[in-house]
Formats: structure tokens, C-alpha cells, sequence
């Protein structure tokens, strides 16, 4: 296993910031923490990069103790904090520079795991890092985190903050690394990326709620959901937080999640129902959940 | 070590790329001891004083040329009655008044006594204090000079021989004093400054994530400091060797090893500083108000330490510039050897290791 966690609980003063945490990623792995902001992601990765130390439980990283062998941890892991955390006042180039050689390597030596990533930001490599944009920061961050070809690498929250392009261009990157025997843990609050991770785990109040492939996750969802629309969304929702029926009830883009309590649901009733409170050009359909749907559920 | 030197080379771009902290540490060097040299001084020159002459006569006249002709005094003003000198006081022309009775010759001859007032302004009372001493001294001159033929039953001569600054000069005072605020200031400040940027800026967490080791970070953040604080060192002392004629009694060498000592020592300090703060902003205020102010006050480089209060003279004690004060006065003015301060030294060498021993105790190998 490239990182075992087993029964990690972490508390702040009076927060627990995680409680009785476990799992396993695999060698080669993609797995992503899927959870809202304050549940407990960067904490884990604080564990696990060996910043912090756990209350209690225990767990390893690349087969190293994360409390006694943290030294060989902190030799074959990189890690990319949540904050861009580059030396601003330095150009890309010598960021870059910087990192490879106090991992003792230089940029040559490792240039074809970074070339893909390299070569967007190598027009800027004399800018200054605090001068580039959100999504190249975040490139020249996982240039940096790779320059010694870690065995595990940890992305806390990379694309927060970024434009979609660059964060769809972001994840492919992610997806090419894997293929270079590289583990990665990832997390992020954005629920449509949690579909690219081999498997998920989604957590939030510092507890994981589920563990399972993001297909294998959706599944789960108990309950047939409908997109319901009509002209004044507003309306429509509180419409439909009033209905005595419903079961959940969730804006989804230009549309709102339904589900009912019942099992002899009928959506005409629902239609019927919608019109008698003013509201025009109701539609109801069936639909699939997903990821953000079951996360909603699970953390009822 | 190409580690460490890759380490070295970006602490140079974080300094020479940062406007702010390049005056810091070139600016204030050179403008402080400047300021201190020329502009912040005891001694007088050229005080302008007003002369109110009721008599006009021949001993007068003498009197008066003899302290026009001083160094000291230039006469701004002659007044001709006693309320003038209210107001040339109150305008703030002048800082003194020398007020000559009426017949002061013929006083002199027949009752062997006349008087001459000197009003000062009071406002700056060390000033004051000088300018009486100035002119008293000068009428001692000239009545010496008057009574060479006649015989006094006895008489008791002082014969005052000012040893190590003979001319009295402040600079002598300030040099020393500059130089030792202005390397606990580079040294101290700047690296706590610099080791809690990264700290502040997230940076520390990537460098803990790294093969690192924590002595190896922080001699890094430290060297270059040490590298600059000794350029300072011997900025300021060319400045006051060739700018204030100011000369190096003892050995350089000897000067140079001291000033490495306390650099070290006050790096040291730094070091600590940054170990108990987050932000720059609390290594900032913890650097100024907790060994500047020290510096200033306490070492005995502005105000004597054997006039301070008994529980004051022993936290002065506890303060490193005291002792290098002690050290760099002593080989500068005083040409003294290791043999003469070998005590303040071995005090230096123990608070700096005390200081390391600290900081690497409380260096943190994890966030919290």
C-alpha cells in the first residue's frame, strides 16, 4: 500500500478536526478527498506530509511511519499546500531551480516528468511566481512538488481558485502522472472532479462518510431524483421545500434535484401541485445522482 | 553543500530583490552613524551669544575679543539695555548673554572685584550647562593671564587630562554605540524577519516537506545575514576612521574577530526571536521593543550605567551590546588587548551559545 490510515483522530484545542479516520490507497492510485471547506482535508495532509502529528491512530506513507520515519517520508513525498506557498519574489525558473536542488537533483534530470507541465509555463520562466495567474501558479506549485519524482504526492485543494480550462488541463496532467507510477492523494471541493479519481472519499465534519469508486458512489443513492424546472426558480424552490412530501430538495445549475418521500411517487401530482402555486412552464423529468447528490445525502 | 549553497543564492535574491530591506541594510547604516557623527552631539560650536556692556571700556573690550575669538562663541548681538535681553532670548537668537557691570576696569583696579552675569538659555540645560562652563573657563584664562607678575600666597592649579578622546570629541562616544545598534538591527531583525516570512507565507511547510535538516535551514537564513552584517561593520568603521578622524587604537583584527562574535550572538537572537513568533509583524515588534530599546537605554551608550538605578544595572547585564560596547570602546580608544577583555568575551561567547542551544531546542521540526 502506498498510504495506510488507520484510525486517525486529530483535535485543535476544542475542534475535532478529524475523528477516527481509515483507508488505504493503492500503488499508482488517484484518490481523491472529496469534502466541503473546514472538513478536515488539509489536516490529513498535514498528517500525512508529517507537519502534525495525530492525537491518535497511526499511519504510514510509502511504508514509512509517518511519527518515527518521518525523515524518509520527507524524502520521497511531494507536497503541494493549499496556499500557493512559492517564493513570489523569485521567477519561475528559479523557483523551480531552488526545489530541484535541495531535493539534490537538478531540472534536466527529471525534465520529462515535468515536460508536459513545464512547457505551458516556459514562456513566463523569468517572470516572477507572484506575477503569474491563478491556474499557472498552481502548474509551476506541481512542477515544483515533482521536481524530485516523489513516490506519493499530495495536492491539497489544487485547483481552488482556478479558471475551468486550466483546471480541466490541470486534471489530465494528473491523470498522466498516475501513468508514471506516481500515487497521488488529492482533494478538492469541487464535486465534478471527484468523477476523474480511481476511487473517493468523501469527508466532512472531519469524519469520512463513504469510500467506493465515484460510480460505485453514485449507485449508492437510494432514491429516484428528478430535475424539476419552472420560470421563477425562486419560487420554485420554496415552493418545494414546502411541499409536505419531499425528501430533499436541492438547486442544481439551472435546475433543482427532487426526491420524495414516498415510494408510489407520482410526478404529476408534484406538477399539479406546483401550478396550483403560480408557478408556469413546470417540467419534471427523471435523472441519474451524482457525486454532489449522494455527498448531500450522506451528510444529512 | 550544493544544497546549502542553492539555499544561500536564494536568500541573496530575497534580499537584493526586496527595496525594503536593502535600506535597512545599507541606508541605516550610513545615515545613522552620519546622524549621530554631525547632527547629535554635546559638544559646541559657534553658539551664538549677545553681549550687554554697561562700562565699554578697555578690559571689557579685551574680555569680549577673547570670546569672539573662540571657537565656540560667535557674537550675534550687542544689547544696550536689560530688558533687551528678555527679548533676544524669547526670539531664540541667541543662548547666552554675557551682561558686564557698570566701571568694570576701574572696579577691577581699586576693589580688586568685578562682575560679569551670564545668562543662559535654559531650555536645553546641558547646553546651558557647557556654555558657563566655556566662558568661566575662558575668564580663568584671561585673568591668568593678567596676574602673571603678581604673586599669589598660594595657589591650587587642577591640571585635568582628559585620556582617550582627549578633544572630547561625541563621535568617540557614538561610533561604538551605532555600530552596535545597527548590527543587532541587520542581524537580529533581519533574519527573525526572514525566517518568519516563510513561515507567514507558507513556504516553511514546503522546506519542512523537504530533506532539509533544521540546522541546515537555518544556517541558510543566517548566513547571508552574517556575510552583510560584516560588510556593515567595516562600512561603519571606514566611515569613522576617514570621515571622523577617529582613530583604531588597538588591533583590527582583534576588532573584526569581536564584531563576528557579537553578530553571531546576535543572530542568535534572531533566530529565537523567529521560534516564538508567526508573522512578521510580531518579529518585528519583538526585535524593536525587546533589543532595541535595550540596546539604546541599557547598554551604556547613551546614558552611564553606574548612574542607573541599583535593579537596572543588573538587567544591563543581561543585554550583549553592554558588553560589546565595553569590548569595541576598549580597543578602539583604549588600544587594549584580548588580555583586557577576555572577561567581557567569554560572557559574549556563553550568551550566544545559550542563545543557539535555545533556539535549536525550540525549532520546530513540525507545524505545531
Amino acid at each position: 500500500m502506498s498510504i495506510t490510515v488507520s484510525n486517525i483522530s486529530k483535535s485543535y484545542k476544542n475542534v475535532k478536526a478529524l475523528q477516527n479516520i481509515s483507508f488505504e490507497v493503492k500503488p499508482g492510485e488517484l484518490f481523491g478527498l472529496i469534502g466541503p471547506d473546514g472538513a478536515g482535508k488539509t489536516t490529513l495532509f498535514r498528517v500525512l506530509t508529517t507537519l502534525l502529528v495525530a492525537n491518535e491512530g497511526s499511519a504510514t506513507v510509502a511504508g514509512f511511519d509517518v511519527v518515527e520515519e518521518y525523515k524518509n517520508i520527507r524524502n520521497s513525498v511531494g507536497y503541494m499546500p493549499g496556499k500557493f506557498s512559492l517564493y513570489q519574489d523569485l521567477t519561475v525558473e528559479e523557483n523551480l531551480n531552488f526545489f530541484a536542488t535541495i531535493f539534490g537533483t537538478t531540472i534536466e534530470e527529471n525534465y520529462d516528468l515535468i515536460k508536459d507541465i513545464y512547457v505551458q509555463i516556459e514562456p513566463f520562466k523569468d517572470r516572477r511566481a507572484g506575477k503569474l495567474s491563478g491556474g499557472m501558479k498552481q502548474k509551476l506549485a506541481l512542477c515544483c512538488a515533482l521536481i524530485h519524482k516523489p513516490k506519493v504526492l499530495f495536492l491539497d485543494e489544487p485547483t481552488t481558485g482556478v479558471d475551468p480550462v486550466s483546471r480541466k488541463e490541470f486534471w489530465e496532467m494528473l491523470k498522466r502522472l498516475q501513468q508514471k507510477d506516481i500515487t497521488i492523494l488529492v482533494s478538492t471541493p469541487y464535486m465534478d472532479e471527484a468523477a476523474l479519481c480511481d476511487r473517493i472519499a468523501l469527508i466532512q465534519d472531519g469524519k469520512i462518510l463513504e469510500i467506493d469508486t465515484p460510480k460505485a458512489i453514485v449507485k449508492h443513492y437510494p432514491k429516484q431524483i428528478y430535475n424539476v424546472r419552472a420560470t421563477n426558480m425562486y419560487q420554485l424552490i420554496y415552493s418545494l421545500k414546502k411541499y409536505e412530501h419531499n425528501h430533499s430538495v436541492y438547486p442544481f445549475g439551472e435546475v433543482v434535484h427532487y426526491t420524495d418521500s414516498r415510494t408510489d411517487f407520482n410526478p404529476k401530482d408534484l406538477k399539479l401541485y406546483l401550478e396550483s402555486n403560480d408557478l408556469n412552464n413546470v417540467e419534471i423529468e427523471k435523472t441519474v445522482a451524482t457525486i454532489e447528490d449522494t455527498f448531500m445525502e450522506l451528510a444529512k | 553543500m550544493k544544497r546549502f549553497i542553492g539555499f544561500i543564492k536564494k536568500e541573496f535574491y530575497h534580499i537584493f530583490r526586496d527595496k525594503r530591506s536593502l535600506f535597512i541594510l545599507f541606508g541605516m547604516p550610513i545615515a545613522q552613524i552620519l546622524l549621530f557623527g554631525f547632527a547629535i552631539t554635546n559638544e559646541i560650536n559657534n553658539v551664538d551669544i549677545a553681549i550687554l556692556d554697561h562700562s565699554k571700556d578697555a578690559t571689557t573690550n579685551e574680555i569680549t575679543n577673547k570670546i569672539a575669538a573662540s571657537k565656540y562663541f560667535s557674537i550675534k548681538k550687542i544689547v544696550t539695555s536689560e530688558a533687551d535681553i528678555t527679548s533676544v532670548f524669547k526670539k531664540g537668537h541667541v543662548k547666552a548673554v554675557l551682561n558686564f557691570e557698570k566701571d568694570f576696569s576701574k572696579n577691577l583696579i581699586k576693589e580688586h572685584k568685578a562682575t560679569i552675569q551670564i545668562i543662559t538659555d535654559a531650555t536645553d540645560p546641558n547646553t546651558a550647562n557647557t556654555i558657563s562652563n566655556y566662558v568661566n573657563a575662558i575668564l580663568q584664562q584671561y585673568q591668568k593671564e593678567q596676574n602673571k607678575e603678581i604673586k599669589i600666597a598660594y595657589q591650587i592649579v587642577p591640571e585635568t587630562r582628559m585620556v582617550y578622546n582627549p578633544e572630547l570629541k561625541s563621535v568617540y562616544m557614538f561610533v561604538p554605540g551605532v555600530m552596535t545598534i545597527i548590527l543587532m538591527l541587520v542581524s537580529a531583525m533581519m533574519t527573525s524577519i526572514s525566517i518568519t516570512r516563510e513561515k507567514e507565507l507558507g513556504t516553511m511547510e514546503i522546506l519542512l516537506v523537504s530533506p532539509l535538516k533544521p540546522f541546515q535551514v537555518i544556517i541558510g537564513k543566517v548566513f547571508p545575514y552574517i556575510f552583510l552584517s560584516i560588510i556593515n561593520a567595516i562600512v561603519i568603521v571606514l566611515l569613522s576612521i576617514f570621515i571622523f578622524k577617529m582613530p583604531v587604537q588597538g588591533s583590527l583584527f582583534l576588532l573584526g574577530l569581536e564584531s563576528v562574535l557579537f553578530i553571531i550572538s546576535a543572530l542568535a537572537l534572531g533566530i529565537l526571536i523567529s521560534t516564538i513568533s508567526e508573522t512578521q509583524q510580531t518579529a518585528m515588534m519583538i526585535s524593536l521593543m525587546g533589543l532595541m530599546l535595550p540596546v539604546i537605554l541599557l547598554s551604556g551608550f547613551i546614558f552611564p550605567i553606574s548612574s542607573m538605578p541599583v535593579p537596572l544595572q543588573l538587567i544591563s547585564n543581561i543585554i550583549p551590546a553592554k558588553w560589546f560596547i565595553i569590548i569595541i570602546k576598549g580597543i578602539m580608544l583604549k588600544g587594549v588587548g584580548i588580555q583586557f577583555i577576555w572577561k567581557e568575551t567569554l560572557i559574549l561567547v556563553g550568551m550566544t551559545v545559550f542563545c543557539i542551544a535555545l533556539s535549536v531546542k525550540k525549532y520546530k521540526i513540525r507545524l505545531e
